[in-house]
């Protein structure tokens, strides 16, 4: 029994110097196993009196235990150490940038698109899309634009036979509406558009988001304020709206629109030529004889349409200053929408 | 229309400054381009007359000119051709500032005193060119400040005139829209008849009364042309934008600028016989002033005489009978021809000019009388001579009609939205020259000669909201009955769509719908494009039957402009010619060309290969949840890898394909890399199905793997289809986990790695069901494609 202390000192340093998991359970089964060392002072137990053996025993227990505890706490200890050891060695530059693919995204003319259609579907209108080779009836005779008519002439159509063309505007789609629907109508047509014209300012091919409303109540008020809360939306700002008199023959009264400049807010500048308008849509009440050419009862409805250029408006709001950008589709314009 | 404002406030002159009077009458509608003013600044510069002009002792081209001033006699060196005894020119005096901030000094040119500058049109900022000094009339008053005299303190006022305003194409309509805006009343000019001293006319026979409802014609006799307009008319032309060429021409014109009326002078020594107006025969030609000769196409209105066509009527008048520095007698023409009848006649010639311009959208038919009077006494004035009396033909029943228009106050409420009030609705009515008598309900409104484009109620709304001011208009929020509208869930949007594909790292493009020929055979050398008759550009001459040339187009501008990696899409109609009608068909087409990833420290540059492309477009069919319904298959294609091509199908149909661009197409197009393109009908992908439940088993699966090896030529599909088919009814996914060729296989061969998963709703599985199923997997592999198993 005079061993018992060396001994308990002896494992008590061997434990705390392990250097791994494996090191300490070696330490136990020297110590603690069933050939080990303590276990060997408790089968020597025998050997001594009956008086001296339960003292002895409770003794080399006492010690037992205590290094069964150490052993635990430095198994805690050295997995813990490991774990540690794991992360650090884990450790990641967490600046680096992420892995994947590069994101695309919608042209601005599509974003501008889908903003206007937003707008209108919010409060009521559907979107109605039609063909772009379009009839000599539904782009022009069905909007009050005869042959010959010198409107035609403000048009630049192309042509594709003597009763075919490039639909120069998306109106021939409110006919077609207009002839397969009842009212009350709303709807917009957003679409390409065509015109036989190409310089800085007019590209041959561009877009346009023409509306049309009827129903048995509106009236150029209801025009003017619907353009006037578009407008605002469109820009997400107060401006200034004017409505000029002007002439379409698929409508009457007819207006072209201009707002208060959007870059120099009407002061005047290059964008607005000096006059601090910008001229950006143009709208009417719908013409008796548009109303006729679709079987629409014209004392009883009542509507207005309106028509705009998307790049027209999308360079307004974005500052584009060229428009042939639209159509370059180089990667260096796209990328910023 | 370019309008002198002086000339316009001879006739009505409100209490505006230039800029206000442009923008109140851009509002009503005449909307106004610019106001310029009809000169440069200059000042300093007087009429003065050259008393004598020598050579220079020491320059051939320069001339030294004695000049008049009015107070003294000056030396000026000139080097104008023109300068000569006897012309009134301008002369800037020392001090004189000229356009440019040009100061006037004393000077020597070539060692002799020049006391300031004699002045071409260009110097003065008169004109854009000018050959030489500017000629002054010779009763210019010598001294004069030269601003005074030509009245240059003036304004140009640019009006766009919208197609139904006809009226307002001469300055009587601008004038009577500004005296209404303004509460004023219009000073017309003397327009009172000429009392004939002479009595010969010329017979007149209009044969087709009804292009023709009313001609007017005069005699007026010997005249002196060589006599020229006076300045202050020169002036008024010039700022109109109209050449002056002869007295003769020049107040022809003058009337077409006042009073909106196109007049035409013959040289009365070359008619044979009287006027006839009549539709043109076959056959017949006419040389136009313009030099220009047409054959004249039968049905087009002319003015002949017995020998043959003398002018297009209401377009252009002849060179042979014009008015030339030999004429002495003239016969002067005021009609008006029926726009219907002359509408689109001018551009058939490729012609377009002041008077077809107003013929054709309306000239007030009560004015021809009128113009011709003011004509004579203005040419009496100039040229002299003796007018003989007016004859006029007319045929009442073709002129316009201009029944009553009826106005219920009612309808002004509905459209215009707001009650205006009746004392308002006259007086602008009858401010627009209407006459207006009120009824119960409203008013009956009689429209002048001048408007032809007030013939039904809505006209008149349209002027009483103009004149009254859309601005000042109510305003008001729609109101509508909102209904729900359906939203059929398998209806899948395009936003969705082009949202997915941006993910993805794609791109919207949009090309233009026309393109080049050339490039479009490339693609679909068996269709016939839909082409333009009248195209911008030769490169833009045909309707795409594919979205892909356009496309890429793009990848190689992008591609020039050091783009190492583009892939982009793009949504829009391609024109099918089909056996019975073209096709427009929504269409999408996607490209991809360049490095599979971004350039980035995690990747490596690999480049991208058909089925980056393909993966792409697999994971918009996904979104449809109806992926299995389309299918790929080998096939060949224009302009695409014979072998990296696949044709999509949908339930059997062809809906699209996919591919390589060839190399050949590729250099051709100049592209140095390989393209992956595809392109599909839009409808395809934008019906989806409607989600369905499905139990979820609670039972483990089983997963078996397989190797085999198979020829090459067997399509990885159709092997997969097989392998589905036999393996039961358990088989709830198959994956195709590896393709290998190379070592160790017969280089005919492939092997395909194939794992298969085997679950149960009810039950697990044992042993002996999935090793059945694998058995009749093998059985079958073995049997119809000469597969071997491999180890």
């Amino acid at each position: 029994m005079e061993n018992l202390e060396p001994l308990a000192n002896e494992a008590k340093a061997a434990i705390a110097a392990a250097a791994d998991s494996a090191a300490l359970e070696q330490l136990r089964v020297d110590y603690l196993g069933k050939k080990g060392q303590l276990t060997g002072l408790l089968k020597g137990l025998g050997k001594l009196s009956a008086e001296e053996r339960p003292k002895a025993g409770a003794l080399i227990n006492v010690v037992k235990q205590e290094l069964q505890d150490l052993i635990g706490v430095r198994k805690a200890e050295l997995a813990g150490a490991a774990v540690e050891e794991k992360l650090a060695r884990e450790t990641l530059d967490v600046t680096l940038p992420g892995r994947g693919q590069s994101t695309g995204g919608v042209h601005p003319v599509t974003r501008t698109i889908e903003r206007m259609e937003d707008f209108f579907t919010d409060i009521g209108f559907d979107v109605v899309e039609g063909p772009e080779i379009e009839d000599d009836y539904h782009n022009f005779e069905a909007l009050n634009i005869p042959a010959h008519h010198p409107a035609r002439a403000m048009h630049d159509t192309f042509y594709v036979d003597e009763h075919t063309v490039l639909r120069t505007h998306t109106s021939p789609v409110q006919v077609r509406v207009m002839e397969s629907r009842e009212p009350p109508l709303r709807i917009i047509c957003p679409g390409r558009v065509y015109r036989c014209d190409s310089d800085l300012t007019h590209s041959p091919m561009f877009h346009q988001v023409e509306g049309l409303l009827i129903d048995e109540h509106s009236s150029f008020a209801d025009l003017k304020g619907l353009i006037e809360d578009f407008l605002r939306v469109f820009f997400e700002r107060e401006l200034a709206v004017r409505f000029r008199p002007s002439y379409f023959p698929f409508t009457e009264p007819s207006a072209e629109v201009d707002i208060q400049c959007v870059n120099c807010s009407g002061k005047g500048c290059r964008v607005c030529s000096q006059t601090g308008w910008i001229e950006v849509m143009g709208c009417g009440m719908v013409h008796p004889r548009v109303f006729e050419f679709s079987g629409i009862d014209t004392e009883k409805y009542a509507g207005f349409a309106f028509g705009m250029g998307v790049e027209r408006l999308a360079m307004l709001r974005y500052g584009v200053n060229d428009l042939r950008l639209f159509f370059d589709n180089d990667l260096r314009f796209l990328e910023q929408f | 229309m370019k309008i002198s404002e002086q000339w316009l406030r001879e006739w009505v002159s409100p209490a505006l400054d230039s800029a206000e009077l442009a923008h109140q009458i851009t509002m009503a509608g005449l909307e106004v381009d610019a106001i310029e003013p009809v000169s440069a600044e200059f000042s300093g510069v007087i009429v003065a007359e050259i008393i004598s002009a020598q050579p220079h002792p020491d320059a051939d081209k320069l001339r030294v000119c004695q000049v008049n001033t009015g107070d003294e006699t000056v030396q000026v060196v000139c080097g104008a051709p023109n300068a000569r005894a006897g012309l009134k020119a301008p002369l800037a005096r020392v001090g004189a500032k000229l356009p440019g901030d040009f100061k006037i000094k004393r000077a020597k040119l070539r060692g002799v005193e020049s006391q300031g500058m004699l002045c071409a049109e260009q110097e003065l900022g008169l004109s854009e060119e000018s050959a030489g000094l500017m000629e002054l009339a010779h009763e210019a008053p010598v001294g004069t400040d030269l601003r005074d005299y030509l009245d240059l303190d003036d304004k140009v006022i640019d009006i766009s005139i919208t197609p139904n305003r006809a009226d307002c194409l001469g300055v009587i309509g601008v004038a009577r829209e500004v005296a209404l805006l303004n509460s004023l009343e219009v000073n017309a000019p003397n327009l009172a008849p000429v009392a004939p001293s002479i009595e010969d006319t010329l017979a007149i026979s209009v044969e087709a009364a009804d292009g023709c409802p009313r001609y007017v014609g005069r005699i007026i006799r010997n005249i002196d042309v060589s006599r020229p307009s006076p300045s202050w008319l020169q002036e008024k032309l010039r700022r109109c934008g109209i050449r002056c060429i002869d007295a003769v021409v020049d107040v022809t014109n003058y009337l077409l600028l006042e009073l909106g009326q196109p007049m035409h002078a013959f040289d009365l020594a070359k008619l044979q016989g009287g006027i006839v107006v009549r539709p043109a025969a076959p056959g017949e030609s006419l040389a136009l002033l313009d030099g220009q000769t047409v054959d004249v196409q039968p049905g087009t209105l002319l003015i002949a005489d017995q020998s043959g066509p003398l002018a297009l009527a209401g377009i252009m008048g002849g060179k042979a009978s014009a008015v030339s520095e030999t004429t002495t007698d003239i016969f002067l023409e005021s009609a008006f021809f029926a726009p219907n009848l002359l509408a689109g006649r001018a551009r058939s010639y490729g012609l377009h000019t002041e008077s077809s311009h107003r013929f054709e959208r309306g000239v007030d038919f009560q004015l021809q009388v009128a113009a011709m009077e003011r004509a004579t006494q203005l040419l009496l004035e100039i040229v002299g001579g003796e007018a003989g009396p007016v004859r006029e033909v007319v045929s009442r029943a073709d002129l316009p009609s201009r029944p009553d228009v009826e106005l219920r106050a009612a309808r002004i409420e509905k459209v215009l939205g707001f009650r205006l009030a009746t004392d308002e609705v006259e007086r602008i009515l009858r401010g627009l020259g209407l006459e207006v008598s009120a009824g119960a309900e409203g008013w009956t409104c009689r429209i002048p000669s001048w408007r032809f484009d007030i013939a039904i109620e809505v006209d008149l709304l349209e002027e009483l909201a103009r004149v009254y001011g859309y601005n000042q208009l109510p305003v008001r929020h729609i109101h509508a009955d909102l209904q729900m509208r359906a939203r059929p869930e398998t209806d899948l949007s395009i936003r969705y769509l082009r949202r997915h594909l941006g993910a993805r790292g794609f791109r919207e493009a949009i090309t233009y719908s026309f393109v080049d020929p050339e490039l479009q055979r490339l693609f679909d050398p068996e269709l016939v494009p839909v082409a333009l008759k009248n195209p911008i550009s030769a490169e833009m001459a045909v309707m795409r039957t594919s979205l892909l040339p356009g496309l890429v187009s793009a990848v190689v501008h992008n591609v020039n402009r050091q783009q190492s990696r583009v892939r982009l899409f793009e949504t829009g109609l391609r024109f099918a010619p089909g056996r019975d009608a073209l096709q427009q068909v929504p269409t999408l087409a996607m490209v991809c060309a360049g490095e599979r990833f971004a350039e980035s420290w995690s990747t490596s540059a690999e480049a991208v290969d058909l089925f980056d492309l393909k993966g792409d477009l697999e994971s918009l069919l996904a979104l449809t949840r109806m992926p299995s319904d389309c299918a790929f298959e080998a096939a060949e294609r224009a302009a695409l890898h014979p072998g990296q091509t696949a044709r999509i199908t949908r339930k059997g149909q062809a809906v699209g394909y996919i591919g390589a661009l060839h190399p050949t197409a590729g250099a051709r197009l100049g592209l140095g890399m390989p393209l992956y393109l595809c392109e599909i009908d839009l409808a395809v992908l934008l019906e989806g199905a409607r989600p369905e439940f499905r139990e979820i088993s609670r039972f483990p699966e089983v997963r078996r793997d397989l190797a085999v090896v198979v020829d090459k030529t067997v399509p990885a599909r159709q092997l997969m289809d097989a392998v589905r088919a036999a393996s039961g009814t358990y088989l709830t996914d198959l994956r195709l986990f590896d393709v290998y060729t190379g070592k160790g296989i017969d280089p005919k061969r492939k092997s395909l790695a194939l794992g298969l998963t085997f679950r149960d709703h009810s039950r697990t599985l044992d042993e002996e069901v999935v090793n059945l199923a694998m058995g009749q997997v093998v059985d079958l592999l073995e049997k119809n494609y000469n597969a071997e198993l491999r180890n």
